[in-house]
């Protein structure tokens, strides 16, 4: 029974590291919202994301260009120079545009996310819980020269063992100060975020699945009422216990549900069901345990997990 | 076996729930015998799921396909949705109904207390006296860039008064513009037009210019300093450059050359550098305030004033780029150098005065 134990515990360690990024806002509403800080990882790659994203754009305007140039044939058009000009103009503009404007464009937008960002699930938002407005969203995005390109611009040098000036190395330092700077505060903030009063969290998205309770009437086992758990039987799992057996029964995997109906029966001292009689079994239990749980919960007892012992009667 | 019995039901539950898109109804045969907490969802269920769809049309951007009792009722059902959830959270076990819950209460929150208006609304704002309003806030650290630039100018000017030697040091790499050429060399600079291509060569001039004034602007984050220097080794070599024609009597007319796009190009200069100096100091000196309220308030005070400034770039890169190549007079070139100067500065001094409030 290694696995599913270890299994557990690299769930919790999961949670305690998952709660070291999670920050708590109160709404005027007086809701505590609680957000969740993007990883640093997650925001280099939603970064790549857009770079290689206007990458794309940028090819995808070269072929139009040549395409456009080739369909007017060249050599005989009289407004080439023009359109040369034209074209030469959209490429300035469509660089600068590019360059400064498309992470600021789509995160001024309802999501506050560029597209790399949405993919990787994260968001702009305003640090503690203010409205994100446009001057934060600029703010943050003026300040990536500093933070991503000329960091990168000094990567180079360090490759040159024989042309490693000290100003060099002393400007590549400084500016490294910047590229890294999101590494030294525990809210992840890079200077952008630092002078815009932004951060950057996760955006959950969940579809919301049927009730348990509602899905084992709908399916209607017939033999459910057969199950009775005594209060003995039902105290001596907690909330934590509680909602694997959720997650478990949610996946649905017939030899995951056997294994814990067997812990489950070896721990209250019945005999372990097996084939159709699993679900059911499991089912009962958790419907049953839930119950008791929530009554407790109802009454202001908790009892967050099997150890705790104590203010449960 | 028993996963053949249960798994089609399954998927076909969820792709019903997938593509359906609205509520599938609540199994109430058997709603008197659920949990309680079950119960309390499947009564509210319907208001949430209808939420959810507002907020998703709202994060996708259609908001004309909202109804108006959409509109008008999506607060109504945010609170319904924040009371729910805080009785969820001290009733109910069910933890896939809290994380949905949840998730819901956040993307709700942030399209509730998105951008109140939008992004047009928020830019005619900007134009009535937002930006100039900016500006003013700053007025502290735009005097200092301005002392520093006219500081750079002298002293460039100075260097090179007193060993031309300092104009190559300051303004390397010219061919023509340097301490040998003739007077008709350098007057053929200022009046020979580069000839075609003016709309490009204005929009190359504005994508460099406006990249140098946002690096203006970031270095300020480095407590200013970096700004400083930025500003004063180029107008130094402002200053040398001015010298360098003032030597051969042709002052009046580089000034000219110089005012008819400069003067709103190096007000932008100025104004990016004001804003990195303001953010600086917001961040070495925060006063009263933490670092990160005073470096937020700064930031975004700078942010307005920086996308004035890009727009004022574009102003000059068309000023320079096809104005100073067309007209070719010197007093027509000062004239609108000064008619420029004094829009901008009657823009900054009096736009939104009255007004206060938003943007």
């Amino acid at each position: 029974m290694s696995g599913p134990r270890s299994t557990a515990a690299a769930r919790r360690q999961y949670q305690t590291r998952r709660a070291r990024r999670e920050r708590q806002v109160v709404t005027p509403e007086g809701l505590t919202l609680t957000f969740t800080l993007a990883t640093r990882g997650a925001r280099v790659a939603a970064l790549l994301l857009d770079v290689f994203l206007v990458f794309l754009v940028l090819i995808g305007f070269a072929i139009a260009v040549g395409t456009i140039a080739n369909f007017l044939d060249v050599s005989k058009s009289p407004v080439l120079r023009e359109l040369q000009e034209v074209f030469l103009i959209l490429l300035f503009a469509g660089l600068f545009l590019l360059r400064y404007g498309w992470l600021l464009w789509f995160e001024l937008g309802p999501r506050g996310a560029s597209p790399g960002k949405r993919m990787l699930g994260i968001r702009v938002a305003a640090r503690g819980g203010g409205r994100l407005t446009p001057d934060m969203v600029i703010a943050r995005n003026l300040l990536r020269d500093l933070e991503v390109v000329f960091p990168l611009a000094f990567v180079p040098a360090l490759f040159q063992p024989d042309d490693q000036s000290p100003l060099a190395l002393a400007l590549g330092a400084w500016f490294a100060i910047f590229a890294l700077f999101a590494l030294t505060n525990r809210d992840n903030l890079r200077p952008g975020d630092l002078i815009a009063g932004t951060w950057v969290v996760e955006t959950p998205r969940r579809r919301l699945v049927q009730t348990m309770s509602a899905a084992t009437h709908a399916q209607s086992h017939p033999n459910q009422t057969a199950y009775a758990f005594s209060d003995e039987d039902l105290a001596v799992y907690g909330e934590f216990e509680l909602q694997t057996l959720e997650r478990v029964l949610r996946s649905a995997q017939q030899g995951q549900m056997e294994a814990v109906a067997q812990s489950i029966c070896a721990k209250i001292g019945w005999n372990a069901p097996s084939g159709y009689e699993v679900q059911p079994f499991l089912d009962a239990y958790y419907t049953q345990l839930r119950a008791r749980l929530e009554r407790g919960l109802r009454l202001g007892q908790r009892k967050s997990d099997k150890f705790d012992a104590g203010r449960n009667a | 076996m028993s996963e053949a019995a249960t798994g089609p039901r399954r998927l076909w539950n969820g792709l019903k729930e997938r593509f359906s898109g609205t509520v599938p109804p609540p199994p109430d045969a058997g709603i008197a015998q659920v949990l309680r907490s079950d119960r309390f969802r499947l009564l509210r269920e319907g208001d949430w799921r209808r939420l959810d769809t507002i907020v998703t049309r709202l994060e996708k951007g259609q908001v004309r396909r909202l109804s108006d009792e959409d509109v008008l009722e999506m607060p109504v059902l945010y609170r319904q949705l924040v009371s729910g959830l805080s009785v969820a959270r001290e009733t109910s076990l069910d933890a896939a109904t809290l994380q949905w819950l949840e998730a819901l209460a956040q993307r709700a929150w942030f399209q509730i207390h998105g951008p109140q208006i939008t992004l047009s609304g928020w830019l005619g704002g900007f134009f009535r006296g937002g930006w100039s309003r900016a500006v003013r806030a700053i007025h502290i650290d735009i005097w200092i860039a301005l002392a520093l630039m006219v500081a750079g100018t002298v002293v460039g000017w100075m260097l090179c008064a007193h060993d031309p030697a300092w104009y190559d040091t300051l303004v390397p790499g010219e061919f023509i513009r340097n301490t040998s050429a003739t007077r008709e060399q350098l007057h053929d600079t200022l009046f020979k037009s580069e000839g075609e291509m003016l709309g490009a060569f204005a929009a190359y001039l504005f994508s460099h210019n406006a990249q140098v004034a946002i690096l203006c602007f970031a270095l300020g984050f480095a407590m200013g300093l970096p700004t400083l220097m930025l500003l004063v080794q180029n107008t130094g070599q402002l200053g040398a450059f001015v010298w360098l024609y003032a030597q051969k009597g042709l002052m009046v007319e580089c000034i000219g050359w110089l005012s008819i796009h400069g003067t709103t190009e190096l007000f932008a200069i100025l104004l990016a550098g004001g804003a990195g100096l303001h953010v600086g100091r917001s961040i070495a000196f925060p006063g009263a305030r933490s670092v990160l309220e005073s470096a937020a308030a700064a930031g975004q005070r700078a942010a307005v004033v920086m996308l004035g400034v890009v727009l004022m770039l574009v102003v000059a890169g068309l000023l320079e780029g096809i104005g100073r190549q067309t007209v070719n007079d010197t007093v027509a070139r000062l004239l609108i150098g000064g008619v420029m100067l004094t829009f901008w500065t009657g823009y900054f001094a009096l736009a939104g005065r009255r007004g206060g409030g938003a943007a």
